[in-house]
């Protein structure tokens, strides 16, 4: 598998980083031997494997309905670069 | 699957068939949200109900609420559908100032119930089965305020990380009004088994609306799907305004293109969302902070025997047990409430004559006084008490009527509303014989013409003697008297 430029730039722009054009070739470039190094698994045999989703093999634990958190608007907005009263304020984001 | 409404649209060139699939969000009924202990109550104080997992701090891990996964299958088994014993959450990525980590916890790939159906009614007593194909748990989002600042939005994150069925149906339905009868009956069931409250207004049931044309017996053209409508009323209408723009589209010689769009409910049309351009590109795998969820056979067997009984098993008892139509019986299942209060109704009396109380004069009683079933200007045993004097005859048909509407406007009970205002049924035959005998020296020309033939007159002269008696004559008693004294006897 090989990425074009402008997988590339798809890539970065979902993600939304900026990528100067000159990046471009190199992260190009990166991405390919990442990807590559990736693919050497598809070398293993996984013929009547079920997929793992992580290493613990074990089963979700859940927890109870039961209502323990929250009352802290000071808190949880305390990393907002913009507040007014308790609401987090963005730059406008409808159409 | 092409019984239903039988319903096209003329284009210029010809018929259309509309294509419909609908994908509701519904908010599962829970105390605390999916992965997190902070509340799911409306209405609270912005920020109030947000833990450091719903603001998505980093290092903060989810923990799944048992309860939810509970409401899921629940759902599912409601919906008669596959319960998966093995599923799986996947990170759908996109970037939205309302959705803090970036991305929602969804499922996509392994959702915890697969294919199901559901049974919706049609005029004219016409039932379809609709396939479902899917119900996912997923994560909510915050909500975003437009409208306080003229450059900024405000979020509150009180809704983000609330647990969500997103329920997906296949593209069975046919026309405006298959797609109002499924929601409607969606949101039937979900209240009944408590799962969601199906309360449209207040965002917590919303629909993402598919729609497609084609000629009749042809194969699917390309779709729009039109996000997030909040009413059963603006779902028929997007369906018929976005079927009809793409008729104008097809014959116009263009290309439908898949695209989001919305319902502008003032304009009546809808209009594309080209902001979502890339939005489908969610990059979706499966969350490395989440194990996959197993359930036991047991324990869904058990969340099985704790259903209620549903609209569709409900309505067939009342017709095979109470004898009622298919449409009165599925009146009165609409709503647990209604069910509920015509049960205690119809508990020992006549089933049929409670049906026609309840359909008739108390439904219009609820709507001339804007009440509600939860909280009726007359009680179940109110209403009760007066079918059980019209058939210990103390008051006849038509009193009752005028008993009821004492009822509705005082809240009083029938016996003391009879006993207050004389209207207790009159069968002493002495009486009757008296009246009888009255009206018909007053009308000696029309007693001629009765025995001379005009049989019909008879109606006349029952209307007579009742008014004459205040309408408090029983109508069976009088009938034998007139009958006896019209054929010469005494």
């Amino acid at each position: 598998m090989s990425l074009d430029a402008a997988t590339v730039r798809r890539i970065a722009s979902l993600a939304r980083i900026g990528v100067g054009e000159d990046e471009i070739e190199g992260l190009r470039t990166q991405l390919n031997s990442i990807l590559g190094w990736i693919e050497q698994l598809n070398e293993v045999d996984v013929t009547g494997i079920a997929p793992l989703t992580g290493a613990a093999q074990m089963a979700l634990k859940m927890r109870d309905d039961v209502v323990t958190d929250g009352g802290d608007p000071d808190g949880v907005l305390a990393n907002a670069p913009e507040r007014a009263g308790d609401f987090f304020v963005v730059p406008k984001v409808v159409e | 699957m092409d019984a239903g409404t039988g319903y096209t649209i003329e284009g210029a060139s010809g018929t259309w068939e509309v294509v419909i699939g609908l994908e509701v969000h519904a908010q599962v009924i829970s105390n605390a949200k999916l992965f997190s202990g902070a509340a799911t109550a409306f209405g609270a104080a912005p920020n109030t109900q947000v833990s450091f997992i719903d603001a998505a701090f980093p290092g903060m891990l989810p923990v799944i609420n048992r309860e939810c996964v509970a409401q899921a299958v629940r759902t599912g088994l409601g919906l008669a559908a596959q319960i998966n014993l093995v599923s799986r959450f996947d990170r759908k990525n996109y970037f939205y100032a309302d959705l803090p980590a970036g991305y929602q916890i969804s499922q996509y790939e392994h959702p915890i119930v697969g294919q199901g159906t559901i049974e919706i009614e049609l005029d004219g007593g016409i039932t379809k089965s609709i396939g479902i194909t899917r119900l996912h748990l997923e994560q909510d989002a915050g909500k975003s305020l437009h409208d306080q600042h003229p450059s900024k939005s405000y979020i509150d994150l009180n809704r983000a990380g609330v647990a969500l069925m997103e329920i997906v149906s296949e593209p069975d339905l046919r026309s405006p009004e298959e797609a109002g009868a499924y929601l409607r009956k969606l949101r039937t069931i979900l209240r009944y088994l408590g799962t969601c409250d199906g309360n449209m207004e207040e965002g917590s049931m919303r629909a993402d609306v598919n729609v497609s044309v084609r000629r009749p017996g042809e194969g699917f053209r390309t779709r729009c799907e039109v996000k997030n409508v909040n009413s059963v009323r603006f779902v028929m209408q997007a369906v018929e305004a976005e079927a009809r723009r793409q008729i104008a589209v097809w014959e116009e010689g263009g290309t439908v293109e898949q695209e989001t769009r919305l319902y502008d409910v003032a304009r009546g049309v809808t209009r594309s969302m080209r902001s979502k351009e890339d939005a489908h590109d969610y990059r979706y795998f499966p969350d490395p902070d989440l194990l996959p969820l197993v359930l036991e056979q047991g324990w869904v067997d058990a969340l099985a025997a704790g259903l209620p009984e549903l609209p569709d098993a409900k309505k067939r008892r009342l017709m095979a047990r109470h004898g009622l139509s298919a449409y009165d019986a599925g009146v009165l299942v609409a709503e647990q409430a209604t069910a509920d209060f015509y049960e205690r109704l119809a508990a020992g009396r006549d089933a049929k004559l409670a049906a026609n109380w309840m359909l008739g004069d108390f439904f219009a009683a609820l709507n001339r006084t804007g009440r509600t079933i939860s909280d009726p200007p007359v009680s179940a045993a109110q209403l009760g008490a007066l079918l059980d004097l019209i058939a210990d005859a103390t008051i006849n048909g038509r009193i009752a009527k005028e008993v009821f509407e004492a009822m509705v406007e005082t809240g009083d009970d029938p016996a003391a509303i009879i006993d207050a205002r004389g209207l207790r049924q009159v069968t002493d035959t002495g009486a009757i014989d008296a009246a009888v005998a009255a009206v018909l020296a007053a009308n000696a020309d029309k007693v001629a013409d009765y025995r001379g033939g005009k049989e019909k007159l008879f109606g006349f002269f029952v209307g007579q003697v009742m008014k004459a008696m205040a309408g408090k004559g029983n109508p069976a008693l009088v009938n034998d008297v007139l009958r006896r004294h019209l054929a010469g006897g005494g």
